[in-house]
Parts: C-alpha cells; structure tokens; sequence
C-alpha cells in the first residue's frame, strides 16, 4: 500500500480503497496487457516479413497494406464500441481503454498509409498526387487519415483542457473516419463485397446505437 | 460447406530456378533427340493425368520473353479464379480437390466440325510449345509465366469455321459441387469469355495445358485454359468446357457484372485508366519490398504483334 492512500481518513474505507485498486490495476496490469496485444498484428506483420511466424505471400506489400488497412478500419470500429459497450454494461472503468484503442486505430492507419507510400508508390510524387486527388476512393481513405491525425494530435490531456469544448467537436470526427473507412475499403474491392458489408454493418449499429440514445435524450427534454 | 483442407506444398517441393533451368535443357535435349527419331507422328500432343506430371515434346517459342519468369511458388499460390473464391489465396487453397479429370469439350456454332470431344482427342492433333508471355492483371500487377499450350489457331482451323463466325466464344465449367466460389454468385456463372476471330487466331494466343513444362495446376485454370498476354488477365478463360463460333459479339464475365469497368476488348492500355485505378504502372510480382513499379506497355508490350488488329478503333472507348 502506498503512503498516499493512507493521508486522508475519507480513502481509508473499503469502498474507496477498491476503486483505487482498480484503477491501479487498470493502470499497471490491465493497460499493458492490452497495449501489447493491440501490438500483436504488427508483431505479425513484422515476424512474416521475415519469415519466422508465417509468410507474406506472393505480393508482400498488397499484403502488408491489407493488414495494416484492416487492423486500422478494425480499432476504429473497438474504440467506437467502448462508448456502447459502457453504457450497456454499467462498467465504467471501460473508458480508461479508449484513447489507448482510438491511438492503435491512428497507429495502424498511420502504417497503411506509409506502406502505400514508401513500399506502394515509391514516393514518387506524380502517382501519389494522382492517386490522392484522382482516385475517390484514395481521397475519401486521406481524408479520414487526416482527420484521425488531428484527432492524434490533440489527444493528450493537456490539449484536451486547452481546447475545451471544440475539443469534444473535433474528437466527433471519428464518426466521420469511421464511414469513411468502410466505404474506401468498399470501393476498392473488385466485386465480392462480403467483408466490407460486415464492417458497414457494424458501423450502422455503433452509430445507430448512438442516434437512438439522443432521440430518447430529446424526447425526454 | 464442406472444405478439406489441402495438402500444402512443402517448400521443397517447389523447384529452384536453377532446377527449372536445368530441367528445360533437358527437355530441349529430349526434344531434338527424340524429333530425328520420329517423323509426322511425333506432335500428338499428350497430356498425363497426373499432378505435376511433366509434359513431353515440347518446342520452345521465339514468341517467348527473355525475362526472368516468376517462381512456380508465385505463380500457383496468387490467383484469381473465382470459381474457387475471391481470395488471391481462395484458388491455391480450395482447388487441390478439383479432379479436372475425365474432361470433355463442347464445339458448337458456325463450324464444319462440332460436336463434344475428349480433351485428349480436342489436343493430339496438335503440337505442344513453350509460351514464356507478360501477364497482366487489371489489378495492376504482372508476372512472366512460362506456359506449355497449343496455339489457339491451330485448333481453330483445325474446327474449320465458317465465313459467318466472326467471334470465338468459351465457357467455364459450371458445377458448384466442384468449383466451391460459385456457391456464390459474385459473377454470373458460368465465367464465359470471347474474342473476335481475329484475335483468336493470332499466333500469340494460346490454350495452355501446363506450366514450367508440368501439367497446369488446378488453381491456374486446369486442364486447359486462354492466354492472350495482350490483354489483361481475365480474359484469359480456365477450366474451358465449351468453344462456340458465334456471329455476334458475345457478352463476357466481367464486362456484364461491371460495364462501366471492363470490357470487352480489356488491351493491357498505360492510357486508359480502370475507373477506380491508374493502369500507368503496375507490380511485378517477385520483386523486393523496395522494388518500384514499372510503367505498364501498351498491349503489354506486344504492339508489334497485335497492333494491327486495332486499326480504326476508338481504345479509349473500346476499353
């Protein structure tokens, strides 16, 4: 136990004590755990890429931009979950795992879009010029990148004070990233739309979920 | 559904370069032994049953690129075949079950000679050559793939078409309890393609029956299969089981489930752009993870040949 738990009378009862310890834990245990397995893909990518865990297959970059670009559209979709999944549940302490998953989303797009353009486009500017204001579907893929860059940047405590309520305006956006997403994933595939429905189908819930809960809020006023 | 998982090919089983190479020399060695022994009879083309069963008598092509091919491994484990699924994996994973044996071929349409033939009696009357071509997909990327086929003129003269059959149509076999991906209908099954008359009898075309001089896997279109390596890669046919001489332009796979993306003609074209993506450049498959794409040629670098064919023609319309 340490010394500032003891300071106050008030954290001495046994209620008080068991929220801190799980915050403790959350903090120390629960955190870390979830940050390496967010981390885990990665891991993946990296370890098949040299041919110690699997193997990237016969167009390695398309690959690894897939896995990057899913495991993106994918924490998206976890950290607009918490949000729901606290409501329902009841359980708090959920929320202590949100910007943590919404940073591994930006961690994971980040990458995709640096494999397009290192290892895809070579950096070469004509073809990524091109690509970005040519291509819908890659314009539509930059600017839900953009936005989950100032969402990025701003995510720190200290920003979230300085900007206050335009903060909550901005961090809206993932709602944004989140259609945008799913519609670049689904305008890039040829013909079988089977895997991008399922992800649409998703974000029509959490955000359904969502509408629902301010009509009944509106309804109530 | 019901999928057993395949046997998967052991690294060493694949072979090297170095064995590829060697094994071709071989077989060119064979060849010219065996052409002073046998006279007239010695084209009959043969094609064993057997998996990975080498293909004998084959006549290298000056038709052939001097470029490095793709791995056997690169070659037979990326592939879209969407009878199989719609995964580049789908084809190399779900076809190791496919028996592409007995199989029969369906003539039909504006010619002297029709009826259903057995693949070995629609190929013995017919040389089997090495065809090392470009291939193009529209997803932008290529490889260079060693085939071993017939030329397709020789077969269509061999049909003896009619003035009235200005286009060759095919067909994909069409049996969902052996082709798994057409349990769902991602295209109109079955896949058909087609090519004007012209087109089909130019020397390049071929219908393969094998690769790196072995029996065609499964999952690259087995038994027998088009190439044109002057247009993108899906119109390249597998698994034919009807050839049909038509009189007008026959609808092809993709053109009916997507017109305003692909059509009929499909020339590998740097100029014309598949609406959701640059055709400029394209991936080699094979290369390092640093490697550049490389710009895309016009008919896939097989203008000379086929230019011709387009004289008049509006490309940019005509994709």
């Amino acid at each position: 136990m340490s010394r500032w738990l003891t300071c106050t009378t008030a954290w001495t009862s046994a209620e008080t004590f068991s929220v801190i310890d799980t915050i403790r834990q959350i903090r120390f245990v629960w955190k870390p755990l979830v940050f390496f397995l967010c981390l885990a893909p990665a891991a993946l990518v990296v370890g098949d890429a040299f041919e110690i865990t699997g193997r990237l297959g016969a167009n390695p970059i398309e690959e690894i931009q897939d896995r990057f670009g899913y495991w993106g559209l994918r924490f998206v979709l976890i950290a607009l979950s918490v949000t729901p999944l606290r409501q329902i549940s009841g359980r708090n302490w959920l929320l202590r795992f949100r910007r943590m998953l919404g940073l591994f989303a930006f961690f994971y797009i980040l990458m995709h879009f640096l494999t397009w353009l290192i290892l895809d486009q070579s950096l070469l500017m004509s073809a990524i010029k091109e690509d970005i204001f040519e291509r819908p579907f890659i314009t539509i893929g930059f600017s839900a990148f953009l936005i989950l860059i100032a969402m990025a940047a701003t995510s720190t405590i200290g920003m979230r004070r300085r900007l206050g309520k335009r903060w909550q305006q901005l961090h809206y956006g993932v709602y944004a990233v989140g259609v945008l997403g799913v519609w670049h994933y689904w305008w890039q595939v040829k013909l079988d739309v089977r895997d991008p429905f399922i992800y649409a189908a998703i974000i029509v819930v959490l955000l359904g979920y969502r509408i629902r809960v301010r009509y009944k809020k509106t309804r109530q006023v | 559904m019901l999928i057993k998982k395949p046997a998967n090919i052991r690294p060493s089983e694949i072979s090297s370069k170095e064995n590829y190479l060697n094994r071709r020399k071989f077989i060119q060695g064979g060849a010219i032994a065996g052409g002073s022994m046998l006279t007239g009879q010695a084209l009959a083309a043969m094609l064993p049953t057997d998996r990975r069963a080498k293909l004998a008598d084959v006549q290298m092509s000056d038709l052939s690129t001097g470029e490095d091919a793709n791995s056997f491994e690169d070659i037979s484990t990326y592939n879209n075949y969407y009878e199989f699924g719609t995964q580049k994996d789908d084809p190399y994973l779900r076809a190791q079950n496919f028996e592409p044996h007995p199989w029969t071929i369906e003539v039909t349409g504006h010619a002297e000679k029709t009826g259903i033939f057995h693949l070995e009696d629609f190929v013995k009357p017919h040389a089997l050559e090495e065809r090392i071509y470009r291939m193009r997909c529209v997803e932008a990327w290529s490889m260079v793939i060693p085939w071993v086929g017939i030329p397709l003129a020789d077969i269509i003269n061999h049909f003896k078409p009619m003035s009235n059959a200005k286009f060759v149509r095919f067909e994909t076999l069409n049996d969902k309890t052996r082709m798994p991906g057409q349990r769902y209908r991602s295209l109109r099954w079955p896949y058909r393609e087609g090519l004007t008359i012209a087109e089909a009898t130019n020397p390049l075309v071929i219908l393969a029956v094998g690769i790196y001089g072995e029996v065609l896997p499964n999952q690259n279109g087995a038994p027998i299969r088009l190439v044109v390596p002057w247009k993108y890669g899906f119109k390249g046919i597998k698994g034919i089981v009807k050839m049909s001489f038509v009189e007008k332009q026959p609808g092809t796979s993709w053109e009916i489930a997507l017109p305003n993306e692909y059509g009929f003609y499909a020339n590998v074209n740097p100029d014309v752009d598949h609406p959701r993506w640059s055709q400029a450049r394209e991936r080699r498959i094979g290369g390092d993870l640093f490697a550049a794409k490389q710009p895309t040629l016009m008919f896939n670098g097989y203008g000379e040949q086929v230019a011709h064919l387009y004289d008049g023609l509006d490309l940019r319309r005509n994709f």
